[in-house]
């Protein structure tokens, strides 16, 4: 495994097969927990981690793993890994614990864990495959972010309310004063499914705009080919 | 190998997977052991941060997380599996009871809350510990969700006494009452304040003896 091979992987959680956009897995905390900027950055940063230790640990331990009992051994690795998170954010992050509540049990049921283990981490060597735990993490987070932001400046007219639960004397920033109204229905779940609708047609977009480009200009002769 | 039986593949596999949940509970079990005393430092430190909002920390001087009667099922405090009333008292005279209770009637289920109820009969102060209302709508019952961080919503329940106000006007305005709700999320309102009604009455009947019963004790 190289340099080049890492990027690949990166680039694949990202953009191109981005858990929140193009997988469409993990949906139930994608659009439960992004009424704002600070619950979607923490559950996606716990999320991470349960990625990438459940990614390294099956990586480890593939040879040892019989194919036929895998699944209840990787649910079982998921589950252990997500009751450490559990236990240590409340432990050490227990106001942010409050927020999140259920939805750190509930990472061991979110599918792209699952997803992510058995279609990389149960073929590939431990370093590429935490870096991809990670990534995918860190793509699902980009996407549970830009969510968190869009609802939260729409509906509530502000953005990082509830940031001094992480750290402490940080303010949120009240974007249109105190007397925004507020938009309630961006709030509530119908708001994250319409977001996040615009968010796929967006990625498709600029998908659809890149390849029409290159068919118009094909790659000059001795470019590399890219298809 | 011979062939496969079914009892010898379900062993096998059996045993292996075995082996993992001995290893995994370790990791879990380690955890636990490590981050035990935190999460119940912590736990304490919200419990308390709770109650400084609504009884200052001037008005007692016990250790009142040790001083409480255990309650059965409470019908005035919507309590359906009981509760604890906590006892502030400062040097020795009873100061206040902290009551856990429940108001059942909210727009989307129960609302937890404690108030704190002086000696004298007048609120402390409430809180709203866990509901599920309306975001953006009738959230506004907890004062970190309510918009005027000034003067929240729930800060009018503070000093409210029954020697100034009857006990029969503690209802929101559209029941003929005299504490304010936000127009078009009175439901929110309505489940809080009659709480708060009940428990002021609850506390005020029953003080001496809930003072007089046994630390810890049943009730």
């Amino acid at each position: 495994m190289d340099f080049r091979a890492y990027r690949e992987i990166a680039w694949n959680g990202w953009w191109k097969q981005n858990p929140g956009v193009v997988q469409i897995l993990g949906m139930c905390p994608t659009l439960a927990i992004t009424t704002n900027i600070v619950n979607a950055v923490s559950l996606g940063l716990a999320t991470v981690l349960v990625m990438a230790m459940s990614n390294l640990a099956v990586a480890l331990l593939r040879n040892f793993i019989p194919y036929e009992i895998r699944i209840p051994v990787f649910i079982l690795i998921i589950a252990a890994l997500t009751t450490v998170v559990d236990l240590a954010m409340n432990a050490y992050l227990h106001s942010l614990y409050l927020v999140l509540g259920i939805f750190i049990p509930l990472i061991v049921t979110n599918c792209i864990v699952l997803a992510r283990i058995e279609a990389f981490a149960a073929k590939n060597e431990p370093i590429a495959s935490t870096l991809d735990g990670a990534m995918m993490g860190l793509g699902a987070t980009l996407v549970l972010t830009i969510l968190g932001a869009v609802r939260e400046f729409v509906g509530n007219g502000t953005l990082f309310s509830g940031i001094e639960m992480v750290i402490p004397g940080a303010h949120e920033i009240n974007v249109f004063g105190a007397d925004y109204p507020g938009f309630l229905t961006f709030i509530l779940p119908p708001g994250a499914f319409f977001a996040l609708g615009c968010l796929i047609a967006g990625r498709n977009w600029l998908e659809a705009r890149k390849l029409a480009r290159l068919h118009a200009n094909p790659p000059a002769a001795g470019a590399p080919e890219t298809a | 190998m011979s062939e496969t039986t079914i009892i010898g593949l379900s062993t096998r596999t059996a045993v292996v997977m075995t082996f993992f949940t001995a290893a995994f509970t370790a990791v879990m079990a380690f955890t636990y052991q490590a981050t035990q005393h935190e999460i119940e430092a912590s736990a304490n430190e919200e419990k308390m941060k709770l109650i400084g909002e609504v009884l200052p920390g001037d008005t007692y001087d016990n250790t009142l997380l040790d001083d409480f009667v255990q309650l059965g099922p409470t019908r005035e405090l919507g309590l359906d599996r009981g509760g604890k009333v906590y006892r502030a008292r400062k040097a020795g005279a009873p100061a206040a009871l902290l009551l856990e209770a429940t108001a059942p009637d909210g727009y989307s289920g129960n609302i937890e809350l404690i108030i704190a109820i002086k000696s004298d009969g007048s609120v402390s102060g409430v809180r709203v510990v866990a509901h599920r209302e309306t975001p953006g709508l009738g959230d506004y019952i907890d004062p970190k969700k309510d918009k005027d961080k000034k003067s929240p919503w729930i800060s009018q329940f503070t000093g409210l006494a029954p020697a100034t106000l009857p006990l029969d006007q503690w209802k929101v305005k559209k029941d003929g009452g005299q504490i304010v709700s936000h127009t078009g999320a009175t439901i929110s309102a309505r489940a809080v304040t009659n709480a708060v009604a009940r428990a002021a009455r609850y506390a005020t009947t029953n003080h001496d003896r809930l003072f007089a019963a046994a630390s810890g004790a049943p009730l």
